[in-house]
């Protein structure tokens, strides 16, 4: 401690690195913001300020197309990654089962493992499950927004257990033993004591699940269909062959959804309600209140 | 009414408890297995797979032809690059991220906080166009050709470079290196190192015999964090990267997308999964050894 408060040559070169760091992070952003208003059909010579290109954008049928997909694909991952990645969370952090450790490996893989590689697996999985489909039904069953959604909802589930497991571990299930001691049943339980608690960490955790859903470029290029492309990849796809200012209005437009999604998402992974930090006051006096901890 | 609490009973209770949470994670299990586990399979079965002259994969004449092709010089080629180029970004994030790192950890509760959160907006937020504005800022025309040209010199064009594609995983996986290394800077014990002042250690020596060696598996998580989705990449070498920089991540894709080489595509997956699980397994191991 006592290097603080004083202000050393090395603490003021510290102190440069992190502002130019800072820098680095928000200078690009901010650029592509200021000139997303720029009237020239140049991208890079600035003339005058306008909402020309954001008029563009809203008058464009390919992108309002590509974003409603891009919002029924996000919007259902969402719904039922929450529910499923939630139930996934309280069973690894609460209970001991058969074949706990396995899914606690499974669980986190998604995250792990490259959006490369996540495509060319659902990319083979979804070719092969259509001739399945076919030989079996005879029904015809194509590459759209639903496997763009069952892929969406296979990465968003990690993602949601984790946000709400890190909820989880910071009270442990005393609250819960107390409710059920008073004759709450498990429902009871789990409407009136668990999910008050974790409801920040699971509306966090589905508030990322919705980003992550809509940025999402990699994997939806593998299980996309014809017709079916999300905003990010028909982006992408003018991205490749070219910058242009009505391609900078729309990115300014994701990234600030996007920000402005985090930015929520993190304010609800942070927000400490009363009742948890009553309980962390209390866990000290709590007998057998390690029973949150991981293993491993 | 109430029963005697025997050691039979708690372990039926015991077992019905563990019968609740199976079923809890019944749904993610059954997911995961289908969405995948099963996927992964597939994938390491159409690496033995063969293609007909149409380029359909025939699932038959199982053979190992993909993964001898892993050993030609073309691969060999983006292979080393793509290591070349994850094992720069892990080296430069890491040097640049340490003080920055070691700067947030050592500011007062609030601004900490602030600084942080400051990080993980753009962590977190679209990787796409964060990944864009640098095609915007590195092209012919772009900001530093302009800023070049101002100060009398030559148009600068950086855009389908290694050194683009290079800036644009600092930039896009800086965040993976930065977050670890606060985690493990922020829970040292500073005690240590006041003692090894108080010991008459210069302030380097204190750094480099008690500072850095405790916070050494935030080094480890970090750069394995930032090596992994450096050496997939695939957003940043096709927005920034030319002709002449394919890397792993794009050429994997070329196989699916336009190549229409399936079983190639799927053992060179497997090869990069591969290498993946071994800097995991690093990982584990680092972590596990100084809990």
């Amino acid at each position: 401690m006592s290097e603080k408060g004083r202000r050393s040559p090395i603490d003021r070169l510290l102190a440069v690195n992190a502002w130019v760091i800072y820098v680095f992070f928000y200078a690009p952003i901010a650029l592509l913001i200021v000139f997303s208003f720029n009237d020239n059909d140049n991208v890079s010579i600035w003339t005058e300020p306008s909402l020309r290109w954001y008029r563009a954008m809203l008058e464009d049928d390919r992108i309002l197309g590509a974003l409603r997909n891009s919002l029924i694909v996000a919007f259902a991952s969402t719904i039922v990654a929450t529910i499923i990645g939630t139930m996934l969370a309280i069973a690894l952090e609460r209970y001991r089962f058969r074949g706990h450790g396995a899914l606690d490996g499974i669980a986190y893989m998604p995250i792990i493992i490259p959006d490369v590689t996540m495509g060319v697996m659902l990319l083979i999985f979804f070719f092969q499950a259509i001739g399945v489909i076919e030989e079996i039904f005879g029904a015809t069953f194509r590459t759209g927004l639903g496997t763009i959604t069952l892929a969406h909802i296979a990465f968003n589930i990690s993602f949601v257990a984790i946000v709400v497991r890190a909820r989880l571990a910071q009270f442990d299930n005393s609250l819960e033993e107390a409710a059920s001691d008073l004759y709450a049943s498990r429902w009871a339980t789990f409407r009136r004591v668990t999910l008050p608690l974790i409801a920040p960490g699971v509306a966090g955790g589905a508030l990322l699940a919705l980003t992550l859903s809509l940025d999402d470029v990699v994997v939806t290029q593998f299980v996309s269909g014809q017709g079916s492309t999300t905003l990010p990849v028909y982006v992408f796809g003018l991205v490749r062959r070219g910058v242009t200012p009505l391609i900078n209005a729309v990115s300014t437009v994701m990234l600030l959804a996007s920000m402005l999604l985090v930015a929520f998402s993190l304010g609800l992974q942070r927000s400490r309600t009363r009742a948890v930090e009553e309980e962390d006051d209390l866990s000290d006096f709590v007998p057998g209140s390690s029973q949150g901890t991981k293993t491993g | 009414m109430t029963q005697q609490a025997t050691p039979e009973l708690e372990a039926a209770a015991e077992r019905a408890k563990g019968w609740r949470g199976f079923r809890i994670a019944l749904p993610a299990y059954l997911y995961l297995v289908v969405f995948f586990v099963v996927p992964l399979l597939l994938v390491l079965v159409y690496s033995f797979a063969s293609r007909s002259s149409t380029g359909l994969t025939v699932l038959a004449d199982w053979n190992l032809d993909s993964y001898a092709r892993l050993f030609s010089t073309e691969v060999g080629r983006i292979f080393l690059r793509s290591l070349l180029l994850a094992l720069t970004t892990t080296a430069i994030c890491l040097v640049v991220c340490y003080p920055f790192a070691y700067f947030i950890a050592t500011r007062g509760p609030t601004l900490r906080n602030v600084l942080l959160v400051l990080v993980m907006i753009p962590f977190w937020s679209n990787f796409l166009v964060r990944t864009y504005a640098w095609r915007f800022i590195l092209g012919s025309d772009g900001i530093v050709s302009q800023i070049s040209q101002a100060f009398g010199g030559e148009p600068i064009r950086l855009l389908f470079t290694n050194t683009a594609v290079l800036i644009g995983m600092v930039y896009g996986f800086m965040p993976f290196m930065v977050l670890p290394l606060y985690a493990a800077i922020e829970r040292l014990d500073w005690n240590l190192v006041d003692a090894a002042r108080d010991l008459y250690a210069s302030g380097w020596e204190a750094f480099r015999k008690v500072t850095l060696p405790l916070s050494m598996p935030g080094v480890v998580a970090g750069s394995i964090l930032v090596f992994i989705p450096s050496l997939g990449a695939y957003v940043t070498p096709a927005i920034l990267g030319g002709a002449r920089t394919t890397l792993m991540g794009d050429y994997i894709v070329g196989q699916f997308l336009s190549a229409r080489n399936w079983p190639f595509g799927s053992a060179l997956s497997i090869a990069l999964m591969a290498l993946m699980l071994i800097a995991t397994l690093i990982y584990f191991r680092s972590g596990a050894r100084n809990v």
